[in-house]
C-alpha cells in the first residue's frame, strides 16, 4: 500500500497500511515510545483503504480491512483515520489471535500479580485502569488482556488507551500534554483522545503477571461490592471472549483455572475515586 | 516476486523457507490468510527452519486448526445422530469427508460448513428430522428459498440454533440447471466408508467432486486451496493405485465432468508442480486465464484484477444456468436490489 508503518502492542506485531499519510503519522507518533524491530515478520496486517480511488481525494473516507473484515462495517472521515487504525488492529486480534485466551478486559499489576477488569463499554473499565496506571500499577491494558493457556498468566497488550468523553478531561488534567493523541470529537463512539501508557508500562509489556482479582465494574449506583460465584464469572467472562469457543478444550482449562485461582467481585462505584478506592480495598483483602 | 508466487512455489516445494528474508514472510502470512491456507503452510512448513515470530504463529495455526476440525467432525457427528435412526444414509462432501478420511490435504484445512449428500427422494425427510433435531433456516427470503429448492443442488442453508453451525443438505453435487448433470445416484451408490464410519465419496467421485467445485461452479474464489485439496487428493490415491488416473477419466466421463478434472489436473501441474500422466500433461491456451485468476492477489492481501475477477463471476453464473433463466434471475434479483 501507498502508506505503511508497523507496531508491536504485547505479543502482537501488527502491519498497517493506508491509502493516505494522515492515520499513518499520527499512529507513529502515537506509538513512538514503542520498541520497534523493522526485522519481524508482522503477525497482522491491517489496511486503511478508499473504496474507490477517487475517494481518496473527495469527501476521503476510510474502510476498515486486514486479514479479517467485518463485512458492511462503516467507513470514517479521514479525520477519524487514527480511530479507523485502532479499530482496525482490534479487530485482527479480535479475530485472528489464538495464542492466548483474549479477554476483552482492562488489566493492571502490581508485584507480578494482576487485576481483571471485565464489563461493557460505558462500565468505565478503561477509565479506571488508566488512572489506575498513573498510580503505583503498571498499566497492562484498557481493551485486551490475554491469558496464556499453558502457564494461566495474564500478558499484556498496552495499546493507548481509547479515552472516552467525561474520562477525556478527567485523565488530561492529570497527565503530560505530550502522552495524549489529538482529540477526535464527534466519532461514533463519541470524543475520543488518546492516551501512551507510561514509559515503564510499556518497557514491561512482555512481562507476564498472575491473575490474583477478577472485578466487573459498573459505573453509577452507590458504591457496592458484591462477591461473585467462579461460576458466574465463568459465564461472564466466556461472554467477554472472543476466542474462547475456537480455542475449544484449551479455552476451557484456561477459564476454569482462571476463575478458580482468582477471586471475582461486581463493583460499583459513584466516581472514579471511589472505584479507586474499592478496587484498593479488595486488593488489600486479596493479597491477605 | 509476488508474495503469493512465494506462497504457491513453498507448497509446491519449489522455495525454500528458510531462504525467505524475513519481511518476506508479511506477505506470505498475509496471502496464505486470505486464501484460507495459512494452517496449509503451517503444516507443510512444520519441520522448516523459520524466523521465531514465524514459526510462533505457524505453530498457534496449526493447533488451531486441529480444534476447528475436531469441531467440524462432531457437526458431522451431530448430523449422523439426526439421520441414522430414521435410515437417511448420507454421505460428507468436502472439508469434513477430507478430515473423516484422514487424507493429506486435510492437514490445517479450514472446514467452512458442514457439506453432505443425500439421495434426492431423502431430502425432504433430512431436512425435517434436522429441523427436529435444533437446526433452523437461515434465509427468510421467499424468492431465495423458491430458487434454492427450484434450481439449486442443495437446500437453502441450515443453521443449528444451539451450535451456530451451518449445514448444507445436498442432493447433487452442482445446481440442476447446470449445463453439466452429474449422476447423483452413482455418487451415492459407490460411496465408502472412512475408518471413522463416516461415508465419503469414492477417490475418483472425490476428485470429480473437487474440480467440479472448483472449475464448474464457483467464480474461482478460494481457488488455491480447492486445487491444493485437489493436487493432495491425486497424489495421494495415484500413491495408492497405479491406475488412479484411468479410472479417473472413465468416471469423470460418467459425470460429463472430462473438461473440468483435466483443467484442474493441468493447473496442479503448472502451479503445486503435480506430475501427470501422458494421456492428461497437454497444454490448453485458457488455462492462462485461470492461473491469472488464482494468482489475483497483491502483496496485502488484496484481490486485484477486478475486471478477470468479474468476467470469471459471470462465468460461474453462465455455467449455472440457461440464458433466459439467468437473465430472470438476474431481474428478481436487481428489483429487490
Amino acid at each position: 500500500m501507498r502508506h505503511s508503518t508497523r507496531i508491536a502492542v504485547g505479543p502482537v506485531q501488527f502491519r498497517i497500511g493506508s491509502d493516505w499519510r494522515e492515520p499513518i503519522t499520527a499512529l507513529e507518533r502515537l506509538y513512538a515510545g514503542y520498541p520497534k524491530d523493522e526485522d519481524r515478520p508482522a503477525d497482522a496486517t491491517v489496511r486503511l483503504f478508499a473504496a474507490r480511488p477517487w475517494r481518496r481525494w473527495l469527501r476521503p473516507s476510510v474502510h476498515i480491512g486486514g486479514d479479517f473484515v467485518v463485512p458492511d462495517a462503516l467507513p470514517l472521515p479521514l479525520s477519524m483515520g487514527l480511530l479507523a487504525a485502532e479499530m482496525g488492529m482490534n479487530l485482527q486480534v479480535a479475530l485472528g489471535w489464538r495464542r492466548h485466551m483474549l479477554l476483552h478486559a482492562s488489566a493492571v499489576a502490581r508485584d507480578w500479580r494482576a487485576v481483571i477488569l471485565s464489563g461493557e463499554s460505558g462500565s468505565g473499565k478503561s477509565t479506571l485502569a488508566a488512572l489506575l496506571g498513573e498510580g503505583d500499577w503498571r498499566l497492562m491494558g484498557d481493551e485486551f488482556t490475554l491469558i496464556e493457556p499453558a502457564s494461566g498468566d495474564a500478558l499484556a497488550f498496552p495499546r493507548a488507551v481509547s479515552l472516552k468523553n467525561e474520562a477525556i478531561a478527567e485523565m488530561t488534567a492529570r497527565v503530560d500534554a505530550a502522552r495524549l493523541g489529538p482529540l477526535l470529537a464527534g466519532t461514533p463512539k463519541g470524543n475520543i483522545r488518546h492516551l501512551v501508557p507510561r514509559a515503564d508500562a510499556i518497557a514491561a509489556m512482555h512481562e507476564p503477571a498472575r491473575p490474583a482479582l477478577i472485578l466487573f465494574p459498573r459505573f453509577g449506583g452507590e458504591a457496592a461490592i458484591e462477591p461473585m460465584g467462579a461460576g458466574e464469572a465463568f459465564v461472564r467472562l466466556t461472554e467477554a471472549s472472543t476466542n474462547y469457543t475456537a480455542l475449544g478444550e484449551a479455552g476451557f482449562a484456561a477459564l476454569t483455572r482462571l476463575v478458580r485461582e482468582a477471586p471475582a467481585f461486581g463493583i460499583a462505584y459513584p466516581d472514579s475515586a471511589t472505584g479507586m478506592a474499592l478496587v484498593e480495598q479488595l486488593w488489600a483483602e486479596a493479597a491477605r | 516476486m509476488s508474495a503469493l508466487r512465494t506462497l504457491v512455489d513453498l507448497l509446491a516445494g519449489r522455495a525454500d523457507a528458510a531462504a525467505l528474508a524475513p519481511r518476506d514472510w508479511d506477505g506470505v502470512i498475509g496471502v496464505a490468510r486470505a486464501e484460507a491456507m495459512l494452517a496449509t503452510l503451517a503444516h507443510h512448513l512444520a519441520d522448516a527452519d523459520l524466523p521465531e515470530p514465524v514459526a510462533k504463529l505457524l505453530a498457534d495455526q496449526r493447533a488451531a486448526a486441529a480444534v476447528a476440525q475436531a469441531q467440524a467432525l462432531w457437526e458431522a457427528e451431530m448430523a449422523r445422530r439426526a439421520l441414522a435412526p430414521e435410515g437417511i444414509e448420507f454421505v460428507l462432501l468436502k472439508g469434513a469427508a477430507y478430515a473423516a478420511a484422514g487424507l493429506s490435504c486435510s492437514a490445517g484445512r479450514q472446514i467452512g460448513d458442514l457439506d453432505i449428500l443425500v439421495l434426492a427422494h431423502d431430502i425432504r425427510r433430512a431436512e425435517n428430522e434436522l429441523l427436529e433435531a435444533g437446526w433452523e433456516w437461515v434465509k427468510s427470503d421467499p424468492y431465495d428459498d423458491f430458487y434454492y429448492r427450484e434450481h439449486m443442488h442443495e437446500l437453502p442453508p441450515l443453521i443449528h440454533k444451539a451450535r451456530d453451525r451451518m449445514i448444507d443438505v445436498h442432493h447433487t453435487i452442482l445446481p440442476k440447471t447446470h449445463r453439466i448433470t452429474p449422476d447423483a445416484l452413482a455418487l451415492m451408490s459407490d460411496a465408502v466408508r472412512a475408518e471413522g464410519g463416516f461415508a465419503v465419496l469414492n477417490p475418483e467421485d472425490m476428485m470429480c467432486h473437487c474440480a467440479a467445485h472448483m472449475l464448474a461452479d464457483g467464480d474461482l474464489q478460494g481457488g488455491l486451496r480447492n486445487l491444493w485439496d485437489f493436487h493432495c487428493l491425486t497424489r495421494d490415491f495415484a500413491a495408492a493405485d497405479a491406475d488412479v488416473w484411468g479410472k479417473l477419466d472413465a468416471r469423470a466421463d460418467l459425470h460429463g465432468l472430462r473438461a473440468p478434472v483435466h483443467r484442474a489436473a493441468r493447473l496442479a501441474r503448472d502451479l503445486y508442480g503435480a506430475q501427470l500422466p501422458s494421456g492428461w500433461s497437454r497444454q490448453d491456451a485458457d488455462d492462462i486465464w485461470y492461473r491469472r485468476r488464482l494468482l489475483a492477489r497483491d502483496d496485502w492481501g488484496r484481490s486485484t484484477n477486478v475486471a478477470l475477477q468479474q468476467a470469471f463471476y459471470i462465468r460461474s453464473h453462465w455455467l449455472r444456468m440457461p440464458p433466459l433463466m439467468l437473465a430472470k434471475h438476474l431481474w428478481t434479483k436487481w428489483r429487490k436490489g
